[in-house]
């Protein structure tokens, strides 16, 4: 069986489209790697696939080997070199698998009708050959329809074999955004995991507020709180909330190592001013690297993240 | 079970025959298989992939030739004057948000009577940016009568049709296809001068089917919303594609959440980075009319959540002055003469 070599499975899930959905997967893969985990990131939204994009691999296309498909490596696993305020760290493989790699030109439309995209999830979940895993982090494009169903009546199949590890469908980390707009979709997709029997690890509330770099004022763009009344609702973990970082923004689509001017506020704590000047080496840093000085990373994924392992391996 | 060695290859992006005239689908036995052709598609029952399906006698023997209901559609939609799809390959880049604005800003002029339809099956937000959330919708002899929010617009939605409004819509393409034809066919609009489409994100059934269902009814064109970076871009382009294959008309793009007024300072942030020149830059390297920009507001946000029109509560702010820009910009590209916001002279 191709998921063999998992350990766990966790799914990033929205009813809302645009939440942050393949940013958080990104991120949580990016922190379990930190954490010392081999990570592997599958993306099944097949008309928008961002997760090339988002780890810096759009160039990247899919290798054929007998018996499947091999995914896109983004890194191996291996040491990294201490930072201003990090030790040296030894970090876990990270691959990923999209229909990204797969397209001839990276604008084309993807216009296919259920059936086919049924048929596309099944053999993504089947074909392909993901090297030893702790966690395969599952990236959904936003609704309950087709990719979902299809994707949970595999997994449901495979994961329920006696070869398969114990709870290797760990669950699924639902991502909203605060407005009451959105919420009000994202609380089908938690009434779709409670029809379908998927734990939900947490809520994780995204963009929530957003520190102005001129005043260091918080913003909130998008209201505030929507996501933890709906956790504490539906009777579910809330995992945390998360800022716009303009910083993350810039170094995925620029590539920049994080930066913060000093007397940045979040809650009017002031954060601290680290010693992490950009230099020229960092064009070639891995972006696993450049993470480590993302405050979204060290204030808030790092224990996000360590919450849901624990949760997990309770349960193994 | 042996993996499949064969390569998903993409050099038949279009599977799906645009032009094919639909025939009614069949009712199935069983789920397709993966390369059916679609059992509203004319191979239906004779593929190659059809050779030992379950349904492969129902489609065969379904009535040949063009779905009786299309002319149905046509003539029903015959009385609305324009028909605007706004569509965005990405989801959460205020599609919904826009189509309301557009709406609101076509009813502000009272002379018109606009309608507004959803046809994201699985995450319809209309209802609740309209205020009118817990309605259901009327059924008389004629049809299903629209949600009116105010005198001259009117919403239609699914959300209207759930008994309890945090279900999940858990339903396969063929199903949704099913609920945007009922929409289009049962629906009494009446005479429109507007007729707003709001689209799911993605390229996929219910792009294919509006499309498709209101070919003969003749649509104005689609309005294209994105936000200012490239992981959105990405999917806009995607969007574009689609409708060039599907010979939908473009009239503009329009980039939202572009640039954020710091309520404390007044410092504009650039929260959503137009990396690669953002959606102004698009519009040239495509040669599509470039709409407008919409500056990210709390706001409209707040007046979405509360189900009020954003226009009318702020009509004075710098988001609503351009939204009213764009809302001109669609009237003029879609051959509306005159004044479409109603403003008298000042327009």
């Amino acid at each position: 069986m191709p998921l063999e070599n998992i350990q766990n499975i966790v799914l990033v899930l929205s009813g809302k489209g645009g939440v942050g959905k393949s940013s958080i997967t990104t991120q949580l893969a990016l922190t379990l790697s930190l954490q010392g985990y081999s990570v592997g990131v599958l993306d099944i939204d097949l008309t928008g696939p961002s997760i090339p994009r988002f780890f810096g691999i759009e160039k990247a296309k899919v290798r054929q080997a007998p018996g499947g498909w091999i995914p896109v490596p983004v890194h191996d696993a291996q040491t990294l070199l201490p930072r201003a305020r990090s030790t040296s760290k030894d970090i876990g493989a990270l691959s990923c698998m999209s229909l990204g790699f797969i397209l001839a030109n990276r604008n084309d439309a993807v216009i296919w009708r259920g059936p086919k995209k049924t048929a596309m999830v099944r053999q993504f979940l089947t074909d392909v050959l993901w090297p030893k895993l702790d966690f395969l982090l599952i990236d959904t494009p936003p609704g309950t329809s087709d990719e979902h169903i299809s994707l949970l009546e595999t997994l449901l199949k495979q994961t329920n074999t006696p070869s398969a590890p114990r709870n290797q469908l760990a669950g699924a980390v639902v991502v909203t955004t605060p407005q009451a707009i959105a919420v009000s979709d994202v609380k089908k997709e938690l009434n779709f995991c409670k029809k379908t029997g998927i734990r939900v690890l947490g809520v994780v509330e995204n963009m929530s507020g957003f520190v102005c770099p001129k005043c260091a004022k918080c913003a909130n763009l998008f209201s505030k709180g929507g996501g933890e009344a709906m956790a504490i609702e539906f009777e579910v973990p809330f995992l945390g909330r998360l800022p716009i970082d303009p910083a993350f923004s810039a170094l995925i689509e620029e590539g920049t190592r994080p930066e913060y001017p000093k007397g940045t506020f979040d809650d009017d704590i002031e954060l601290e001013n680290e010693e992490n000047k950009r230099t020229i080496e960092d064009e070639k840093a891995l972006l696993v690297d450049k993470y480590r000085d993302c405050h979204l990373y060290q204030k808030q994924f790092n224990e996000i993240v360590k919450k849901l392992v624990a949760d997990i391996h309770s349960r193994n | 079970m042996a993996p499949s060695l064969e390569e998903p290859t993409m050099e038949e992006p279009t599977q799906v025959d645009f032009d094919a005239p639909l025939k009614a689908a069949p009712k199935l036995v069983a789920p397709e298989p993966e390369h059916c052709p679609g059992p509203e598609s004319q191979a239906a029952g004779t593929a190659d992939s059809c050779a030992g399906c379950p349904n492969q006698a129902i489609c065969a023997s379904a009535p040949k030739g063009p779905d009786p209901d299309i002319p149905l559609i046509t003539a029903r939609l015959a009385s609305i004057k324009h028909k605007i799809l706004v569509l965005s390959g990405k989801g959460g880049v205020g599609k919904s948000t826009f189509s309301t604005m557009l709406a609101h800003g076509f009813a502000s002029n009272p002379s018109h009577t606009v309608g507004l339809m959803d046809t994201d099956i699985c995450g319809p937000s209309i209802p609740k940016m309209m205020g009118v959330e817990d309605e259901t919708i009327h059924v008389t002899a004629e049809g299903w009568e629209p949600v009116w929010v105010t005198e001259n617009l009117g919403v239609m939605s699914v959300q209207f049709m759930l008994p309890n409004r945090d279900d999940a819509v858990i339903w396969r393409g063929a199903k949704k296809n099913g609920l945007i034809k009922k929409f289009l066919m049962d629906v009494v609009w009446d005479e429109l001068d507007f007729l707003v489409v709001d689209t799911p994100p993605g390229t996929s059934d219910e792009h294919l089917s509006v499309n498709s269902y209101l070919k003969g009814a003749g649509v104005s064109g689609a309005v294209l919303v994105t936000t200012p970076q490239e992981v959105s871009l990405l999917d806009v382009r995607k969007e574009m594609d689609f409708c060039r294959k599907a010979g939908i008309r473009i009239l503009g793009i329009v980039e939202n959440m572009s640039g954020f007024v710091c309520p404390g300072c007044s410092h504009v942030s650039q929260i959503f980075k137009a990396s690669t020149g953002g959606a102004k830059r698009l519009a040239e390297e495509e040669k599509i009319p470039f709409l407008g920009k919409v500056p990210l507001d709390p706001r409209i946000g707040q007046a979405c959540d509360l189900g009020e029109s954003f226009l009318e509560a702020w009509p004075d702010s710098p988001a609503c002055e351009a939204i009213r820009e764009v809302v001109r910009r669609v009237a003029v590209e879609v051959g509306f003469g005159g004044d479409v916001l109603g403003e008298g002279e000042s327009s």
